[in-house]
């Protein structure tokens, strides 16, 4: 029951469609050109000078222990962050998913992490975590435990994970909400009047309808960890302290606009591309798959 | 087999009084069938039952024991839901087998039930079939298996034929009162298909708006109706309902559309002028060359009959079954005769009995 508008001519629907393509030119394909075309040359710090050097950039880069360290650690970040959004999120929207008092509130409520901006939401964190000002970290000081994020790495990388997680546990929520309520109703009742109560319920009936919802957001989670996180990293942390939280957009962003080596740091961003082409191919595919059924 | 007993169930949804009181018994291996339209409160009675909804007030008793505050798998109940509800991403061994799984039965012995009821419903060769593979007739089958191979106590049917084609439906239909009356398993089942009530049901329980109005087999139903309300909704097509008064001394009714006919069967109780609701099926009417002229309005052929609505002067619809094809007539002259009046109350809908 598709609707499709079919235009006439040649002109006219290429008319209708160029703004979103002068905008993906202008935007997407030019800097990616450049970065490519940029990822190949050598260039001096004041730009005045640049020479092609083929692929040298990415054999130097793939030769760099600092780099191999940086694709551990952000596969390390990118699948921590995954996991904890998506399993608090789950929670939550199971618990959303009840018939409970207040559920418009409690939604809202778990809804507005997602509005707060990057910067904003560092900030945030900072307040509650720092070792002498913030709420919790000088408590934790207070009470004998040693908290410096800015000293210490483990410290450092947790607390990037979990205000990275938290800014993502909203788009969870909502999608999970919505995969919950998918699943239709009398299933649910089908498997309760066949015994099946709780946890069991959940893992043999609920958990196996809602794998599309999970396996999407994966996807979605890994790519928000790997690229968007940039912001709250550079805000909380710059990467610090020393690499311990340095992943690799935070690389890509350090040796290009903070050491200037441009050559560097478009070969690390033409890699990242790389990876976003892969995972949102996998979920195309993905999705396709479930679409023909 | 087991009893089940319905005592005073009521069921409110915040303001909104869905079931007024509901006083019902089960007998072992009885198959009951609850009719009403949609809203009648039928389909909210079967989930009180099953454990899905809590009554307001009220006990449910299984084989006397009281289970109205018991979960829905403490109460060793199956159902069969309307819309199939099986597990999608299960086969169709595995979406029988779940419940047994659960109640941690041997795998033989799984195996052993799943393969009889499979054999019985013909769905051996589907077995490792998902559900989307299926169609709408073997959905249902899987549905009915499901609930067979757990071997309950009770079934529960809530409106299970209504997403079936015609046909189907009476294949279905035929194929559950067999299996049920082979399992001699105590049922419930909800529709608001008079057909599919008429046929399966031991007895009978019409529900209005949540009020219980008769309970009784389909035949007695069929002939006896409680009330106006049972009078028009059970037999197709719906009972003629006429108004009138009682003359005589209550030994006939003078119908508005002009006919004075008395009661065949004896005097009803009651002071002459008393408004009455008179019911007369249509497959009763005679057509009678002394009888009064109803010009015809509409003519539904159904092959072996013809059914005929005549719109009198007055405004008042009458329709008539007639056993012959062809009705070429403008106006039909029409008897009504007295030995099969229905007799109500007009003001409270009531049946009224000769003599009383």
């Amino acid at each position: 029951m598709e609707r499709r508008t079919i235009f006439p001519g040649t002109w006219f629907p290429i008319l209708l469609v160029l703004p979103q393509l002068a905008l993906t030119a202008v935007f997407f394909l030019w800097p990616a050109g450049q970065a490519i075309w940029s990822s190949t040359t050598r260039a001096d710090p004041f730009g005045e000078n640049s020479f092609f050097v083929g692929l040298e950039n990415f054999s130097d880069l793939f030769g760099d222990p600092l780099y191999i360290d940086s694709i551990t650690r952000t596969l390390v970040f990118c699948a921590a962050v995954a996991m904890l959004s998506m399993s608090v999120a789950l929670l939550l929207a199971v618990c959303a998913d009840r018939e409970i008092r207040g559920r418009g509130w409690y939604r809202v409520m778990l809804i507005w992490p997602y509005a707060v901006a990057p910067a904003m939401a560092a900030v945030l964190w900072i307040l509650l975590m720092h070792p002498q000002v913030g709420l919790v970290g000088a408590w934790l000081n207070h009470i004998g435990i040693a908290w410096d994020y800015k000293l210490n790495d483990d410290q450092a990388m947790g607390m990037v994970i979990v205000a990275s997680a938290w800014k993502q546990v909203s788009y969870n929520f909502i999608f999970f909400l919505a995969g919950l309520q998918s699943i239709p109703k009398a299933v649910i009742e089908a498997a309760r009047m066949d015994g099946a109560k709780g946890w069991l319920r959940f893992r043999t009936v609920v958990l196996p309808l809602l794998m599309p919802t999970v396996f999407f957001l994966i996807v979605v989670n890994l790519v928000y960890a790997a690229f968007d996180t940039f912001g709250t990293i550079q805000a909380l942390t710059q990467g610090g302290p020393g690499k311990a939280t340095e992943t690799l957009v935070v690389k890509v962003y350090r040796d290009g606009v903070v050491n200037l080596d441009i050559g560097a740091s478009s070969a690390e961003s033409v890699v990242l591309m790389i990876g976003v082409i892969v995972l949102t191919a996998m979920q195309f595919r993905f999705l396709g798959k479930r679409g023909e059924k | 087999m087991a009893t089940l007993v319905l005592d005073d169930i009521r069921k409110s949804f915040g303001k909104t009084a869905v079931l007024h009181g509901v006083d019902l018994s089960l007998h072992s291996g009885e198959m009951l069938v609850i009719v009403g339209a949609s809203g009648c409160g039928k389909s909210t009675l079967l989930r009180l039952v099953a454990g899905l909804e809590e009554p307001t007030s009220g006990r449910i008793l299984i084989d006397d024991a009281d289970v109205t505050n018991r979960d829905p798998s403490q109460r060793d109940i199956a159902m069969v839901f309307q819309n199939y509800a099986l597990y999608p991403h299960m086969s169709v061994f595995d979406n029988m087998a779940y419940g047994l799984r659960i109640r941690k039965l041997s795998d033989a012995e799984i195996r052993r039930r799943v393969d009889e009821a499979a054999g019985l419903l013909e769905l051996s060769h589907l077995l490792d079939r998902k559900p989307a593979q299926l169609s709408g007739g073997q959905r249902q089958r899987v549905a009915m298996g499901r609930a067979i191979v757990r071997e309950p106590k009770l079934f529960l049917f809530d409106e299970p034929l209504s997403n079936l084609d015609a046909t189907l439906r009476v294949t279905m239909r035929a194929e559950i009162r067999r299996l049920q009356r082979r399992m001699g398993v105590t049922s419930l089942y909800v529709t608001h298909d008079q057909v599919e009530a008429m046929t399966l049901g031991d007895r009978l329980l019409v529900l209005h708006k949540g009020v219980p109005v008769q309970l009784a087999t389909p035949m007695e139903v069929f002939h006896r109706p409680a009330n106006t309300y049972v009078a028009g909704f059970i037999g197709a097509p719906a009972m003629n309902l006429l108004a009138g008064k009682l003359v005589q001394g209550g030994r006939a009714v003078a119908l508005e559309i002009g006919e004075t006919i008395p009661f065949a069967d004896g005097p009803r109780a009651g002071a002459d002028g008393m408004a009455l609701t008179i019911g007369i099926r249509p497959e009763h009417l005679r057509l009678a060359d002394d009888g009064f002229a109803l010009p015809v309005d509409l003519v539904e052929p159904l092959g072996s009959e013809t059914v005929v609505i005549g719109k009198l002067e007055s405004g008042t619809l009458l329709t008539i079954k007639l056993a012959h094809a062809h009705v070429t007539e403008r106006v039909l002259r029409v008897r009504i005769p007295p030995e099969h009046l229905h007799v109500f109350d007009a003001a409270s809908g009531l049946r009224l009995e000769p003599g009383t």
